[in-house]
């Protein structure tokens, strides 16, 4: 740890140490140039397609549903209030099984999908349980 | 948070008739009385929204208690452990928690979680027992849970408020924010809490898919059914109970938990501790 | 000055070698308890904290010989202890290095650890001792490194780092103080439920501590050129000398109140440890034989002759550091815990799993310390030679 008015020493071995750590650091992101595959096409149960709207509108939960039901969870489980009410004044249960794969029963060709293109592994299945009613 | 500001009057009816097309609004707004009065709270400085604006103006989104939620600043239970005969008049309440919380079997009796289980008197009030006392109490099974002290020193000693007490008095599990260090299970002097030390999944017999089950490496406890009195249902507990089991408002003097305990001697787990527990026993 | 530390004999490397054998096991050991569960260990949902908590709480002491050394010479200008001031310092960093481990290898969800900074609760004494314990860590690399730094180079110390080694005096009394509040500020756990809680840490660990800190003097006098001197040996051994009479003493006192009052929530848990609790008590022999090496090692200690030579010195201390060892290491967290609350009797012993996560983290600080010593005795030996 040098410190002011004493020499930097040992300076090439810092400066190679923090090329090597700038490699690592950065990894992930040279790791998976090139290898940028297609959009995956989402699937809409029925009952998706008949209820026409979401919660929020489309661009809404495509960009930031996870911002939403991170709210939704702390608001649930510290707040004890459960329920959502959204621009147009429509009430919702803030329930990741109960309401949101009420509709999207479809786990594997709504939810997955996406998650695995953008390579996330959210752990909410770990304890939520992915399918509240048998999906035809 | 886009609300907890000023607190305003909005009628539910204008929320409910705007459910156009958009997936059935919940079941207690279908099924509530036209004029529901529901204290929801509103963004800062928004201007006074009357009943028929509600009904047209595409407002911020909110978040709101259900209108039919109990709500309560601290909840309490009574238990009659006069009305319990034997082993059969306990176990249909730790059937009904443990079945609709996902609470599992864990094979090795170390692992155990519980968040309603049965004991005798000795174990439940160690510094009450003595050596000669009434033959019924003596060997009786009586029905123990958390407590949700009012001073509860599980809360105290969180380092994440992943255990906090929230606005009703239930001291919650927050299983998000748990890292599992177990200060808590340190803390509590009932032994309430239970930790998940595999994955807990493989040995949830049932499960409800209604209630999320936890992972492994996080505290839990009962939660005084924080879900149910949310929709305006007891816990269940109670409701299997038969009787034996009281719930309701420690605050409010004419609540039947009070009108109980104001009627009868009753005895908390250990008192001397100052963390005055919420549940409340009839010997 | 880092390369000092990875130039040296075959021997050496041969050490290093067996050291990073020890942690590779460890590790392995951990990932499996990572992905499998705390299950693996020997806990339970009676006894929820075992050994690593209790690692955690013998080797706060152990950081302590720092402070033993560092006020002689800074406070009342003993100016012998200079000579060995970075040896404690250095003693320092892994103890408490190993204390964060020890947490972290206790936690069901390891990866949420931020949430005690992301979710700040100044009324979790965890909190608190997660403060204390990487501020003690700092301060210490801070300064130790400063130091040797300075002496490399035969110069004076940069000015700041003094008011720092001011603040690592009362700091490293409040990493105990605080670790012993985890205990002592839970109601319901009769046997931490004591005022004395915070004393007994002080005095068992500038016992266990300094004992160490001899050990390694005496080592390194034999397999380096550097001599951490008779002198600086022979002051330890007071410190230790009176450190552990008090440890005793902080004991019985506790043992009169508690089965002189006769109250059960206390009296049990100690009942257990040493003559056994409604026929349990794996822990008796251990806590026997606790008690008879810190007792044997006073009687050694109080004389003066017996003190003076290193060889039965060196005894003592390693009668010390065990005892000590055993008294928090085994019997302090686990005995908290039995009975429980609701009188029953869960027993405790750790897994072999869990012996081998431990000995891991061990090995982390035997590192960690070869090879800040290493640095340390290598300058040391220039400014002598
Ligand atoms: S019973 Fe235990 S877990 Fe429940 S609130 Fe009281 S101290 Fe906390
Ligand atoms: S185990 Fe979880 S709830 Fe309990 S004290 Fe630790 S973080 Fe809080
Ligand atoms: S109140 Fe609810 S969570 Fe608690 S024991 Fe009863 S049923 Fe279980």
């Amino acid at each position: 740890m040098p410190n002011k008015g004493q020499k930097l020493y040992d300076k090439d071995k810092v400066i190679a140490g923090l090329v090597i750590f700038v490699i690592l650091a950065t990894f992930p992101f040279w790791f998976n140039l090139g290898k940028a595959a297609s959009a995956p096409e989402l699937e809409l149960t029925e009952k998706a397609k008949a209820a026409e709207k979401c919660v929020r509108d489309t661009q809404y939960m495509r960009d930031e549903h996870m911002q939403l039901l991170d709210e939704w969870r702390d608001t649930v489980v510290r707040d004890a209030k459960r329920i959502y009410v959204n621009e147009r004044n429509v009430g919702y249960d803030m329930s990741l099984s109960n309401t949101c794969l009420d509709c999207h029963s479809n786990k594997a060709e709504f939810c997955d999908r996406c998650h695995d293109y953008t390579s996330v592994n959210p752990y909410c299945w770990d304890c939520h349980i992915d399918n509240p009613k048998e999906a035809k | 948070m886009m609300e907890k500001s000023r607190r305003r009057f909005l009628k539910i009816a204008g929320i409910s008739a705007l459910g156009l097309g958009a997936k059935p609004v919940l079941d207690v707004f279908a099924s509530s009385e036209e004029d529901v009065v529901v204290e929801a709270p509103v963004q800062e400085g928004a201007p006074h929204v009357t009943e028929t604006e509600a009904h047209h103006a595409a407002t911020e989104p909110r978040i709101m208690r259900s209108p039919n939620a109990k709500v309560a600043p601290q909840w309490a239970m009574v238990i009659d452990t006069r009305k319990i005969q034997s082993h059969s008049d306990v176990e249909p309440m730790i059937e009904a928690c443990h079945k609709i919380h996902n609470v599992p079997h864990m094979p090795d009796k170390k692992h155990e979680i519980k968040w309603i289980w049965e004991t005798e008197f000795k174990h439940a009030f160690p510094n009450l027992a003595s050596e000669y006392m009434a033959k019924r109490v003596e060997h009786l099974g009586l029905p123990v849970l958390c407590n949700h002290c009012e001073n509860p020193p599980c809360v105290r000693v969180c380092p994440t408020k992943a255990t906090f007490k929230n606005s009703q008095g239930i001291v919650m599990m927050d299983y998000h924010r748990c890292i599992g260090c177990r200060f808590c299970m340190a803390a509590c002097p009932y032994g309430a809490r239970s930790f998940n030390f595999f994955d807990p999944k493989p040995h949830i017999e049932e499960e409800n898919k209604k209630f999320p089950t936890r992972m492994r490496g996080v505290v839990e406890k009962c939660n005084f059914c924080a879900e149910r009195l949310a929709v305006g249902q007891k816990p269940a507990c109670v409701e299997a109970s038969n009787g034996i089991m009281a719930f309701g408002n420690l605050h409010d003097p004419n609540s039947e938990v009070r009108e109980i305990i104001h009627s009868n001697y009753t005895i908390r787990r250990k008192q001397n501790l100052g963390t005055r527990p919420a549940v409340y026993y009839i010997i | 000055m880092l390369e000092l530390a990875i130039k040296g004999s075959k021997k050496y490397y041969g050490w290093l070698a067996v050291v990073l054998g020890v942690i590779g096991a460890g590790f392995v050991t951990y990932l499996w308890q990572y992905f499998a569960g705390l299950g693996i260990t020997g806990l339970s949902r009676d006894v929820s904290w075992g050994f690593y908590i209790a690692q955690l709480t013998f080797l706060v002491g152990v950081a302590a010989a720092a402070v033993m050394v560092v006020l002689p010479y800074y406070l009342h200008d003993y100016k012998a202890f200079g000579r060995i001031t970075i040896l404690a310092e250095f003693l320092a960093i892994p103890s408490v290095l190993m204390c964060l481990l020890f947490v972290l290898v206790d936690l069901g969800q390891p990866m949420r650890m931020l949430n005690v900074i992301f979710y700040p609760s100044p009324n979790s004494v965890l909190f608190w001792d997660m403060i204390v314990l990487n501020g003690y860590l700092l301060l210490n690399l801070l300064i130790g490194w400063n130091v040797l730094e300075a002496e490399r180079q035969g110069i004076h110390y940069p000015n700041w780092v003094k008011p720092l080694i001011y603040i690592s005096i009362p700091w490293a009394v409040s990493i105990h103080t605080v670790t012993a509040f985890l205990y002592a500020g839970l109601p319901g756990r009769g046997f931490w439920l004591t005022a004395i809680m915070a004393p007994r840490f002080l005095s068992s660990a500038f016992a266990a501590g300094p004992s160490l800190l001899i050990l390694l003097c005496l080592l390194i006098r034999r397999i380096s050129n550097f001599d951490p001197g008779r002198e600086q040996i022979q002051s330890l051994a007071k410190i230790v000398t009176y450190a552990i009479i008090l440890n005793v003493f902080f004991f019985l006192c506790e043992v009169f109140t508690v089965f002189y009052s006769q109250i059960p929530e206390h009296m049990d848990h100690f009942k257990y440890l040493f003559v056994g609790f409604n026929g349990h008590g794996a822990l008796i022999p251990w806590m026997w034989t606790a008690m008879g090496l810190m007792l044997f090692a006073i009687l050694m200690l109080v004389i003066p002759s017996v003190r003076r030579n290193e060889a039965t010195l060196a005894i003592a201390c390693i009668a010390i550091f065990i005892g000590t060892w055993i008294d928090k290491g085994l019997g302090l967290i686990s005995a908290g815990f039995i009975p429980n609350p609701l009188h029953e009797v869960t027993e405790y012993i750790p897994t072999v799993p869990e012996i081998i996560i431990t000995l891991g983290v061990y090995g982390i600080g035997a590192l960690v310390l070869t090879l800040l010593y290493k640095m340390a005795i290598s300058i040391k030996e220039d400014a002598s030679a």
